[in-house]
């Protein structure tokens, strides 16, 4: 009990969390379930940029590109050799993961900014490249998935849970998304926590200092693009299964820089931020043409500007106030909010106890 | 449960019907999901942001289109058409969560004009298992209507582009029979089905084509220049360019500055007269040029005391961001105008398969948009709607039509 009443804040929000994440489906509607799944998609995704650029502090402008490897892997698995979905999963996850270590190898002789154009370059190509083995890949038109039945098991629980009601396939991949989630931030969790995490940060803080204390820098650097890129490719996978089609066109540049500013816009360099910053990533767009523009209170023009402008005005607006506001993302902001109430809370005598604060960035 | 309900609903009010009617040939009357005894919900997803943006005025026009009909007729057999237009951005993913929203959440009656050969191939396999109409897609795509067989509850709308090419090559076999091809054209479904009608239509004489170029849309750098005058030193004397319009101006003004002269094809898709000005602008000379064209173009002065133009303009009015000399815009309003004509047509059997059947296999119509003559239409063993084109000529200033229509139905499986 007394364990229990000491246990930081956050990891009740993360009971809390859990419980609704498993709970959703039961109670809201088919489709709603299948939006969720995409934010688990865009949390996993963003979890393995988080890795990479929050932790190791390497920039990738083309996750898009990664994921595009994972679906594309997945889908012909399944279309052309027949495998079953769930075992492309990993293979997708590992061989983008593959991919992922190839590209981190230029990518030690680059500094940020030719990191970033790298990068970049590679989400620009995807679609052009996806296109040309046409026997492969279908080409431009293509590759339809049949969405997958719930096994019986899962039919027989969801129905006994929710009185009867037959689980469809968009209930089924959300769980499905969701147990893997669970699993890959968990991983993510341990990872960072641990020697590995301990590393990649020093890295991203002291290059030379890092190397000098016998960290070898190549290694890690290679193995967060890695790691990242087996994120991205599980991600991809999932994505290609939930929508039912992978294409060119499913995978454009502005999804790279979608999961780019997700990942900021959540909070770098920390665990809950992947999660926000899926949530902002799925939403946003949706929010910004829709909700907007169906807003009584917001002046049509305003609301029509928010409209033809697409998502991308929202999200620069959004990114520049986080930037400023709250450099450390949603989750950043969340946890200084709650260290400046616990302090007040504890009185001004608490104040000088001289002890360092704890690190903000690893949460 | 919510999901259930309403078709659960139907399926008693289908028997109910049933059972009242007795065995009469009288058609009781029914409805479906979407239709209330004075509304009709329609949806559409279309790219209103993003870089096809350009299309995205279609789906305001044909909004205009039937916040007009509402207006002046009361809407269809008493009931208002409502128009849920969602912005996918050209991206198959938005594609299919916003059409899963349309159907699931806000229960349209039918999805209606859906833009973009990706993203309505996305969809097109979900709602024919859920059984919702996905009417008159906005592609020429030639599976949207050649492959009816397999996807019975999806149509298109507009001449395929493989009907388009086959009218090229007509053009070529009678009045160009020695003439020397080269093609330049976009790597997509979309060059690809051109390319594919132009190989077919020229049949034993496609051996004329001496080259071929194709560029990737989302290439980074401009390859055009380098392709052109590839094409140029072949030898080919007549060029055909199965572009989208972006690369259409650039390239006719590419041809102008290399020095070449060539007889010009182009597809129908880039060829308003907005463009052309562009291309004009851009230093383009436009010598010898041939498309077709199946709609009145807005810009057309020969249309101007015509019937349909003068209700082209009425109606456009009701879209206050709609220019009324985009040629997407009167389309639009044109294939609004054939969904309100099958929903009259259904009268009081408002079912979703009844509203399908007539589309795909009922459709007689003389649309007031399109060029004389043109007829909408399908039968039970043909399921391509217009498949009418006239050859038109650059005249410098605007477009004037050659000869009488071209039809291509039935050469197309």
């Amino acid at each position: 009990m007394q364990r229990l009443r000491s246990a930081p804040p956050r990891y009740f929000l993360g009971v809390i969390a859990l419980l609704f994440f498993i709970g959703l489906p039961t109670v809201v509607t088919s489709f709603q379930s299948s939006e969720w799944t995409q934010v688990l998609i865009f949390a996993i995704v963003i979890m393995g940029l988080n890795i990479l650029v929050g932790y190791s502090g390497q920039i990738s402008l083309g996750h898009g590109a990664l994921m595009a490897v994972g679906a594309y892997t997945s889908a012909i698995l399944i279309h052309r050799y027949q495998v079953d979905y769930l075992i492309t999963i990993p293979i997708a996850g590992l061989l983008t993961g593959v991919v992922g270590f190839a590209l981190g190898i230029p990518a030690l002789r680059l500094s940020a900014l030719y990191l970033a154009l790298a990068t970049f370059a590679l989400a620009v190509v995807a679609p052009s490249l996806i296109k040309r083995p046409v026997q492969l890949t279908g080409g431009v038109q293509g590759i339809l998935l049949t969405p997958p039945d719930p096994p019986q098991f899962a039919k027989d629980a969801f129905g006994a849970v929710t009185g009867g009601q037959e689980m469809t396939s968009d209930q089924w991949l959300y769980y499905v998304s969701l147990v893997l989630a669970l699993l890959l931030f968990w991983l993510a969790w341990n990872l960072v926590r641990h020697r590995p995490g301990r590393a990649m940060r020093a890295i991203r803080d002291r290059e030379v200092a890092a190397a000098s204390s016998g960290i070898n820098v190549a290694a890690y650097k290679t193995m967060a693009f890695g790691i990242s890129a087996f994120y991205a490719g599980i991600g991809g996978a999932l994505y290609g299964l939930s929508i039912g089609f992978v294409s060119p066109d499913t995978f454009p540049l502005a999804l790279s820089f979608q999961l780019l500013v997700g990942a900021v816009i959540g909070g770098l360099a920390s665990i809950a931020g992947p999660l926000v910053g899926g949530i902002f990533t799925f939403w946003l767009p949706i929010v910004s043409s829709q909700f907007v523009a169906s807003q009584p209170w917001i002046p049509t023009g305003i609301a029509a500007a928010f409209k033809n402008a697409g998502p991308q005005v929202s999200y620069g607006a959004l990114l520049i106030a986080i930037m400023i506001f709250a450099p450390n993302g949603v989750v950043g902001l969340v946890t200084a909010g709650y260290g400046r109430l616990q302090a007040r809370l504890r009185g001004a005598g608490d104040r000088g106890s001289g002890q360092m604060p704890s690190d903000p960035q690893t949460v | 449960m919510a999901k259930m309900g309403p078709r659960l609903g139907v399926l008693a009010a289908f028997l109910v019907t049933l059972a009242a009617c007795g065995g009469s040939n009288t058609p009781a009357a029914q409805s479906d999901v979407g239709i209330t005894s004075n509304s009709i919900l329609l949806g559409n997803t279309i790219a209103q942001s993003g870089p096809a943006r350009a299309y995205g005025t279609i789906a305001n026009a044909e909004n205009a289109y039937f916040t007009y009909v509402n207006n002046t007729k009361g809407g269809v057999n008493g009931r208002m058409i409502k128009f849920k237009i969602l912005d996918d951005a050209y991206t198959p993913a938005n594609a299919v969560t916003l059409t899963k929203q349309l159907v699931e959440q806000d229960q349209v009656f039918a999805m209606f004009s859906g833009l973009g050969t990706q993203t309505q191939t996305s969809v097109r396999d979900y709602l024919n298992t859920q059984k919702v109409p996905q009417l008159f897609v906005a592609t020429g795509a030639t599976t949207f209507m050649a492959d009816y067989s397999s996807h019975n509850w999806t149509i298109g709308w507009q001449p395929p582009y493989q009907g388009e090419a086959r009218i090229y090559a007509k053009d070529i076999l009678a009045n160009h029979a020695s003439a020397k091809i080269g093609v330049l054209y976009q790597n997509d479904d979309y060059g690809q089905d051109y390319l594919k009608g132009l190989t077919d239509g020229l049949g034993s004489s496609a051996s004329q084509i001496v080259d071929k170029e194709s560029y990737d849309v989302t290439a980074a750098v401009p390859t055009l220049a380098a392709q052109l005058s590839k094409l140029k030193a072949s030898g080919a004397d007549t060029l055909f360019l199965f572009t989208t319009p972006a690369f259409t101006i650039g390239s006719l003004a590419i041809v102008t500055k290399i020095g070449w002269a060539p007889l010009i094809y182009l597809n129908s898709v880039s060829n308003p007269q907005v463009y052309m000005g562009l291309a004009q602008k851009s230093g383009a000379a436009l010598g010898n040029v041939t498309s077709v064209g199946y709609i009145k173009d807005p810009t057309d002065p020969q249309w101007a005391s015509d019937d349909g133009m003068k209700l082209y303009k009425t109606v456009i009015a009701n879209c206050t961001t709609c220019n009324v000399m985009d040629g997407f815009n009167i389309y639009g309003v044109a294939v609004a105008y054939t969904m309100v004509d099958i929903l009259t047509q259904a009268g009081s059997v408002m079912t979703r398969k009844n509203v399908m059947d007539i589309a795909a296999k009922g459709l007689n119509e003389t649309n007031p948009f399109l060029l004389p003559g043109v007829k909408v239409k399908t039968t039970p063993s043909d399921h391509f709607p217009i498949t009418q084109e006239q050859v038109i000529h650059w005249s410098g200033t605007g477009w004037t039509l050659q000869g009488s229509l071209i039809d291509e139905r039935g050469t197309i499986k």
